[in-house]
């Protein structure tokens, strides 16, 4: 199971949920299982936000793989200079 | 607009342009001499990229009309490399990483070449002032300033002791 | 002509070519006047093109009357925001490229308002320049001048004049009914903040002001477009990303990007702010429109007035610690100028104030303010520095009210593999500890100093990105290797993929020859930025190369009809494992390439994952003039986590290239707007950076914590050494003289004032 960890903006989706655990493969089917049990959380998971995988920051992550026990976190989009 | 016909020297040739009368310097030697190594930064005199050697002393060529080269004798980065290979201000400043962009570096080693023409073994702070005329935004200086230095150290090995 | 510089042997343990200081490949052209920058292209019958330019700062436009400009003699065309699609939100990029293309669209030129002076709003292409400015100065405006706001708290205010009538605050509850100039709110909030301040024994909290300063590259925006008869557009351009900007000026001129090829110029600087467009898709439209190459080159003026500089920022913070040094608790708020359009990075500035040290307790609030100046690009870790000038100060009030030693307290807190990150995640292998161990070790922490003369540490952090890169290698006939990439050299990235190159293929690094291919030549790659080429362009390179090796490998195998695993590469050639067969080179194997398979090529492509994060601790001496306020910075030390330096001289040159830009930002640069908006300093003389005689030699430590995620753990070293100067800077001020700067920039005048405040 893979621990998510909502940050402020996403907790007013989860009801105040901070923290959930979540069966998935990928990023895809994990944004897909939030979804379901916070329904309308999946619209906001979407392509402007990172996703970081124990620790990893990515972009354009939906295929990436989730392992057992990651600890999963959806950040701000992130740009450099 | 009439033209002027200017008659001068670049980097020791004989050259004549047609430039317009409030046309600078710096863009006659750019888009009439099409020597695009001359750079410009600001065209008010601040950034440095534009130097050239004039008459013997540096200038920004954007502070200068065109017409006003009439017999002068102009240096450009163009002309630091001779036939026995690169000025070795272009030597240091390829070895010691002095340049990231690029686009300052032919001011620099212009004002360098001034500076060692007139004071062949400067300290430090003299090669800090000579080119404090010239932005880099990349290197901090740090690696400029070694590097003419290290040109300062090269030259004055290779000239006998006067 | 050769080169007769040779490298430098210094390489890594383990490696042939990593860690040597080779002369750049592009350095010939650079120190000739040879290489060829966005605006040393000319071609046949070229216009100049010009644009007309906003003198308000914020005005709705009600009419704009071109004719008598379109009718001058040499004018050949006219555009304005008419010419353009109109675009809507949605469709936004990702990771370096995120924009939205409403803004986007309205930036490169004004529809119903401008927002900013500098705006454009028309454009014309002349034969000549003279004619083209007499074009510009012909075309009327009707403008309905509205009150603007530069200030965020004013901008905040009630009565503020909004910017954007559907701007709807995003990150907060209740959705506002009403617009304001509040673009979104962002939090962090983790941890009990009560519990944490409750915990501490000392709490400092202080308010700081930054005023908004500009990348400063040399090079102004420089384009040549030219549009053919098929309808097909040929850009060159200097910019940090030639598919970006092939992205975007397809995209704002309705195109599909097979439409625009873009050549990419020399570069001369960038830092961040050339990741987005401004003339490229007027130049294609007015190309179009005149059936002839236009170019476009700001004036630096423009550069100041129309192009991204970052947020000025009103920032407070408040940071509690126990008796022994622990932080417990950290809160506060930031707000960040935006300019004229959403998108400051000001939840960057949230995730990176603290983010060098474990702290459990933290409420920190980030928001994005919309206010009639240019909008901000990015700069060099953007919003970091500015959130990192106020939370470094607050920790050098914490280790002077505590008697600890300023490195030691950063210690005692230091962030290491396993903690968690204020910004959530946990890290992995970082080496922030080594990089302040570095600088307490360092002779200038202990060099005695004299009166006036004081002593300031600071650290920063940064993320560092991966992303998507391409890269191609070809073994040519001789043996030799072309390695042609999407990534702009904007500071000897040439160099940096040609050793790795050399280090793979095992040839000379001069037998390498690294290019920076057009959109039409390489696959798609990101912009120069986020520190992302050397790691991510890196291993799509290391990949082609390791392609390559595989097929060389396979050609030797079937000349000696041998299995392929009994074939070695070793030192740039085949060998038999057996040892009883002569080796054969690159060039042994291109010579023969026709009767093995053909031509010896490889393409690799990657979404690089595994960008380690940054980390640099700095240490500044300075002398205050009590008479006139003016700091001497007299001695500059900056360490830095590089993981695994590729070409050291050029990961030096970026540390010391960040840190004379903060030095800049700490001392003299500010945009500076008359009480009507207008900027009144949009040039060299009056924006002030550092010259060679402002500053001393930056000394450099590279640390190196090996990045596990990069095959010879290279972490992106451009952008952290802008972090920590201002509060280096600050802290040595106060060392020097008992005065906390909590405004930027600290100028003579900033500092002789607050002498006086404290009855100097």
């Amino acid at each position: 199971m893979a621990r998510v960890i909502f940050g402020s903006a996403l907790r007013r989706y989860t009801g105040g949920v901070e923290e959930v655990e979540v069966e998935a493969a990928t990023v895809r089917s994990l944004i897909k299982a939030l979804d379901r049990r916070f329904p309308g959380l999946g619209e906001h998971l979407g392509s402007g936000l990172a996703v970081a995988i124990d620790g990893e920051i990515m972009t354009d992550a939906l295929y990436e793989p989730v392992p057992e026990d990651a600890e999963v976190h959806f950040l701000p989009p992130i740009g450099g200079g | 607009m009439s033209r002027t016909h200017v008659t001068c020297t670049i980097n020791g040739d004989p050259a004549e342009f047609l430039c317009e009368e409030d046309q600078t310097l710096l863009d006659t030697l750019r888009d009439v001499v099409g020597l695009m190594g001359v750079k410009e930064g600001c065209a008010t005199g601040d950034c440095g990229a534009c130097s050239v050697i004039l008459n013997g002393r540096l200038n920004c060529s954007c502070l200068v009309f065109a017409p006003e080269a009439e017999g002068a004798t102009i240096e450009t980065v163009e002309g630091m490399a001779g036939p026995d290979g690169l000025h070795p201000l272009q030597e240091t400043f390829l070895e010691g990483a002095a340049l990231q962009c690029g686009i300052c570096t032919p001011g620099f080693l212009v004002a360098g070449k001034a500076l060692l023409d007139r004071n062949p073994d400067p300290t430090e702070e003299e090669v800090r002032y000579a080119v404090a005329g010239n932005l880099c935004r990349c290197t901090g200086y740090d690696k400029i300033v070694r590097s003419i230095l290290d040109a300062a150290d090269r030259m004055g090995e290779a000239a006998p002791a006067s | 002509m050769t080169v007769t510089a040779t490298p430098t042997t210094d390489s890594q343990p383990g490696y042939k070519w990593v860690g040597t200081r080779p002369v750049r490949h592009d350095g010939l052209d650079k120190v000739t006047g040879r290489a060829r920058y966005g605006a040393d292209l000319n071609l046949p019958g070229m216009l100049i093109g010009a644009v007309l330019r906003s003198p308000h700062a914020h005005a709705r436009i009600l009419s704009i009357d071109t004719s008598a400009a379109q009718a001058m003699e040499g004018v050949k065309a006219v555009v304005t925001g008419a010419d353009f699609p109109m675009l809507e939100s949605g469709g936004e990029g990702s990771g370096e490229e995120y924009y939205d293309p409403r803004d986007l669209c309205r930036n490169v030129m004004a529809r119903d308002k401008v927002l900013y002076e500098g705006h454009a709003l028309a454009a014309v292409a002349a034969t000549s320049r003279r004619e083209a400015l007499a074009a510009l100065a012909a075309i009327e405006v009707d403008y309905d001048v509205l009150p603007h706001v530069l200030d965020v708290s004013e901008a905040m205010a009630p009565d503020a004049p909004i910017l954007h009538d559907d701007l709807i605050t995003e990150g907060v509850d209740p959705i506002p009914d009403e617009p304001s100039n509040v673009a979104s709110r962002y939090v962090i909030d983790r941890g009990d903040i009560e519990k944490g301040f409750a915990e501490a024994d000392v709490i400092v909290e202080r308010e700081f002001v930054t005023q908004p300063v500009h990348q400063g590259y040399i090079e102004p925006h420089a384009v040549v477009a030219d549009v053919g008869e098929d309808g097909k557009a040929t850009v060159f351009c200097s910019s940090q990303g030639h598919f970006m900007v092939r992205s975007h000026t397809a995209e704002l001129l309705g195109w599909e990007p097979s439409r625009v090829k873009v050549i990419p110029a020399e570069i001369g600087g960038g830092f961040g702010g050339k990741t987005t467009v401004y003339v490229e898709p007027v130049a294609a439209r007015l190309s179009q429109k005149a059936g002839r190459p236009v170019k476009i080159v700001m004036t630096r003026d423009e550069v100041f007035r129309a192009t991204g500089p970052t947020s000025g920022s009103k920032i407070r913070l408040k940071v509690g610690a126990t008796r022994d040094g622990r932080l417990t608790a950290v809160e506060g708020s930031m707000a960040y100028q935006a300019g004229a359009f959403k998108g400051s990075p000001v939840s960057l500035g949230c995730m990176c104030a603290f983010a060098p040290y474990a702290i459990e307790n933290v409420l920190l609030e980030g928001l994005d303010v919309v206010v009639n100046m240019p909008k901000v690009a990015a700069y060099r870790a953007p919003g970091a520095p500015m959130a990192s000038f106020a939370s470094e100060t607050l920790l050098d009030e914490v280790a002077e009210q505590l008697g600890i030693d300023p490195l030691e307290l950063r210690l005692r807190n230091a962030a290491e593999e396993g903690v968690r990150s204020v910004y959530g995640p946990v890290y992995k292998r970082i080496g922030f500890k080594e990089t302040v161990e570095a600088v307490r070790d360092h002779p200038q922490y202990s060099t005695e100093l004299g009166p006036n003369q004081g002593r300031g540490v600071a650290s920063g952090f940064w993320f560092n990105f991966g992303g998507s890169s391409s890269a191609t290698v070809h073994i040519n006939e001789d043996g030799s290797a072309s390695v042609l990439t999407g990534s702009p050299d904007i500071g000897g990235s040439r160099a940096s993929m040609a050793l790795m190159a050399a280090e793979e293929l095992g040839i000379d690094v001069y037998d390498i020859t690294p290019i920076v291919s057009d959109t039409e030549s390489v696959g798609y790659t990101e912009v120069t930025g986020g520190s992302r080429v050397t790691h991510a362009t890196g291993m799509a390179v290391i990949d082609a190369c390791r392609k390559v090796v595989t097929d060389l490998r396979a050609r030797a195998a079937k000349v000696w009809d041998v299995d392929v695993e009994e074939v070695e590469w070793v030192d740039g050639r085949a060998q038999h494992v057996s040892g009883d067969r002569a080796p054969m080179t690159t060039r042994d194997l291109a010579a023969g390439a026709a009767g093995t398979g053909g031509p010896i090529t490889a393409s690799a492509a990657v979404n690089a994952r595994g960008a380690g994060v940054a980390f640099s601790t700095q240490v500044c001496d300075v002398e205050v003039d009590p008479e006139t306020g003016a700091v001497t910075i007299l001695r500059y030390m900056t360490a830095q986590d590089a993981g695994r330096a590729i070409h050291p001289s050029y990961v030096e040159g970026q540390m010391q290239g960040g840190v004379a830009q903060g030095i800049g930002w700490a001392l003299n640069e500010e945009y500076i707007f008359d009480t009507g908006g207008t900027m009144e300093n949009p040039g060299f003389l009056d924006y002030r950076m550092p010259v060679a005689s402002d500053l001393p030699m930056i000394d450099t430590v590279i640390v190196e914590v090996p990045n596990p995620g990069h095959p010879y753990g290279v972490r992106g070293v451009g952008e952290v050494g802008i972090v920590p100067p201002m509060a280096a800077v600050a802290n040595a001020i106060h060392d020097a003289t008992g005065l906390r700067m909590s405004e930027l920039p600290m100028s003579p005048v900033k500092v002789l004032e607050a002498i006086g405040a404290n009855g100097g």
